[in-house]
């Protein structure tokens, strides 16, 4: 277990380099000069040459590479070329708005997809089994802006039961932030809820089939610790690991939604990032969700192997 | 062999036409691509400059009523047909072929190339591709060829591992042994020999991956990395339409919303058809 731990640990470090370098590169293929861009087009060439030194964009490449991962390794990602203050206070800001959401949305939606997936496994090819099915994929491929426009415009605008403005005032009581917090999460887990419970209906389905199930249930052991013990232990393996990915893509994929209720997470922190050329917002933000994604599905890697040792010895294959 | 393999392929077809999804999701996509290639035939209003009196409710003449600007929304919306077909599926096919490309390598060959490449694919997973996307497009510029290129690059390694994993599956039957015994070389094995006995989750993968493109493409256009105004296209009608929510103009924005969720479910459901029957 220590072992495998250690190498999934390692690997994790290893992608999250690459990840890295990956950012580096497309970031530093932005166009035009940074300089000119934040001044404006009215500042001297000398005023541009001048910022340009101050926050280092003049630098050679590898140092400026080496500044980043320096960056990474201490997690201060440096001083905005926009406000020319320190990133990290805003990042946090916005991660933890964004887990606030991304958490509300994994609330709503991972037991009903759980319950939705173990009662259509139990009834198979039933017309409630197809109607969970068909339900799930539609709602899992539509774009995700295109449920929470929906939502907002019916709940938030037409029956005024929410706010279409998702940032809670400061200060709201979590039962006021909720008023404005339900709509996005809602559509988020309106998303998930296809992905997760397709996948803990096969699951279940192939724990249902499985031969120790069919002893299990034979040497007389009441439905119930059947269930528990050994179908759900054994069946829950994909689901917890679709668990783990949506938890890293809930954090920064769900722009659509952050637009759509103008709510300042990680993702519209990304996209003003973009706009503005500001690399190293950028380049923390991106690298943020990164590290969210690997802590979820290294988590998620975890628990399968706890459920189910198997999956330890199948990995040192 | 040959014959056998078509006639399997021809079984196949028949199983999936039969499933009632394929149906539904077929007539849905059919009637979509009839709007993106002849779109301003069926159309009863042109879709640029054709202004009505704004903000119309929809009404005989105008079924979906008018945009802020006077324009005829239901026309719009079958125009806008065009912008996401002729970009999505030509995405979708350019990392099938890319993809098919990296994984029969990777998983024919092993070793270090398939390590390395394994590793780029986390990392390149564990970042939402609509993000990545909308940086490359603002940092290349908004064009149809940059959308497609790199919406098909980001798909490439996801294509590829399902590739891999299927040809780790066959890498060891006889028939790639005698191939190698007979003296066949690697390109042979993987393109003649493996190829085509990979090519069920292949055909999987394409259906699937059409069906993500739309939804990129589409939230694209959302985000502002669409075409520029006055072309018509669902994502960016969306967008631009959104604000008038508030004042309970909801044609505008609504319609072009149902448009992209009706064209994703159908792909989505065919997709689901051909899957459950190729992989059965």
């Amino acid at each position: 277990m220590a072992q495998y731990l250690i190498k999934r640990i390692a690997l994790a470090i290893v992608t999250l380099w690459i990840l890295a370098t990956a950012v580096f590169m497309i970031v530093h293929v932005l166009p035009g000069n940074v300089g000119r861009h934040v001044l404006g087009p009215f500042a001297s060439t000398v005023d541009v040459a001048t910022y340009n030194h101050e926050i280092g964009t003049d630098r050679p490449l590898i140092n400026q590479y080496g500044s980043v991962m320096k960056s990474i390794a201490t997690l201060d990602f440096g001083n905005s070329y926009q406000s020319k203050q320190s990133v990290n206070p805003k990042i946090k800001d916005a991660l933890f708005r964004s887990a606030k959401l991304a958490g509300l949305a994994l609330l709503l939606t991972v037991p009903i997809s759980i319950m939705g997936g173990r009662f259509a496994a139990q009834r198979r090819n039933s017309l409630a089994d197809r109607t969970i099915v068909t339900l799930g994929l539609a709602t899992s491929s539509i774009p995700e802006f295109v449920t929470a426009t929906v939502l907002a415009w019916i709940f938030c605008i037409e029956f005024k039961l929410f706010h279409v403005y998702a940032n809670p005032p400061d200060g709201a009581s979590i039962i006021g932030q909720f008023r404005y917090l339900f709509m996005p999460s809602l559509a988020m887990a309106i998303v998930y809820f296809g992905y997760i419970a397709r996948m803990a209906r096969a699951g279940i389905a192939g724990a249902l089939d499985a031969e120790f199930t069919r002893t299990a249930v034979m040497k007389g052991l009441p439905n119930g610790v059947v269930m528990r013990r050994h179908v759900m232990r054994n069946g829950m393996g994909p689901t917890i690991s679709v668990v783990g990915v949506s938890i890293g893509y809930l954090f920064g994929g769900i722009v659509g939604v952050e637009r759509v209720f103008n709510y300042h997470g990680i993702g519209s922190t990304i996209i003003a990032a973009v706009d503005s050329h500001d690399v190293p917002m950028l380049q923390a933000a991106v690298l943020c969700v990164g590290i969210v994604y690997m802590l979820a599905t290294l988590a998620a890697d975890l628990a399968i192997a706890f459920l189910n040792p198997r999956v330890v010895l199948a990995g040192n294959r | 062999m040959a014959s056998e393999r078509k006639l399997a392929r021809r079984e196949n077809w028949i199983l999936i036409r039969k499933r009632p999804g394929f149906i539904v999701g077929s007539v849905i996509a059919l009637i979509w691509v009839a709007c993106a290639l002849f779109g301003p035939q069926i159309a009863p209003h042109n879709a640029f400059d054709d202004y009505a009196k704004p903000n119309l409710t929809p009404r005989s003449g105008h079924l979906f009523g008018t945009d802020g600007l006077g324009r005829d929304v239901f026309s719009r919306v079958i125009v806008g047909a065009r912008n996401v077909l002729s970009i999505a599926p030509p995405a979708a096919i350019l990392s099938i072929v890319l993809g098919t490309m990296v994984g029969l390598l990777m998983g024919y060959r092993r070793g270090l190339i398939d390590n390395i490449v394994s590793r780029i694919v986390e990392a390149l997973l564990s970042l939402p591709t609509v993000l990545i996307a909308l940086l490359a497009v603002t940092t290349l510029g908004k064009s149809n060829t940059v959308v497609i290129s790199i919406v098909a690059l980001l798909f490439t390694p996801i294509v590829a591992r399902t590739v891999r994993s299927a040809v780790l599956g066959e890498r060891d039957l006889d028939y790639v042994t005698s191939a190698k015994l007979r003296g066949e070389s690697n390109f042979f094995i993987m393109f003649r020999e493996i190829l085509p006995n990979v090519s069920g989750p292949i055909v999987v993968e394409l259906t699937v991956r059409i069906g993500y493109a739309i939804f990129t493409v589409a939230t694209l256009s959302f985000l502002g990395a669409g075409p520029p105004p006055p072309t018509a296209d669902w994502g960016a009608q969306v967008s631009e339409n959104f604000s008038n929510l508030l004042g309970h103009l909801w044609w505008p924005t609504i319609f072009p919303a149902l448009a992209i969720a009706s064209l994703v479910i159908a792909v989505n459901l065919i997709a689901d058809a051909v899957q459950s029957v190729l992989e059965a």
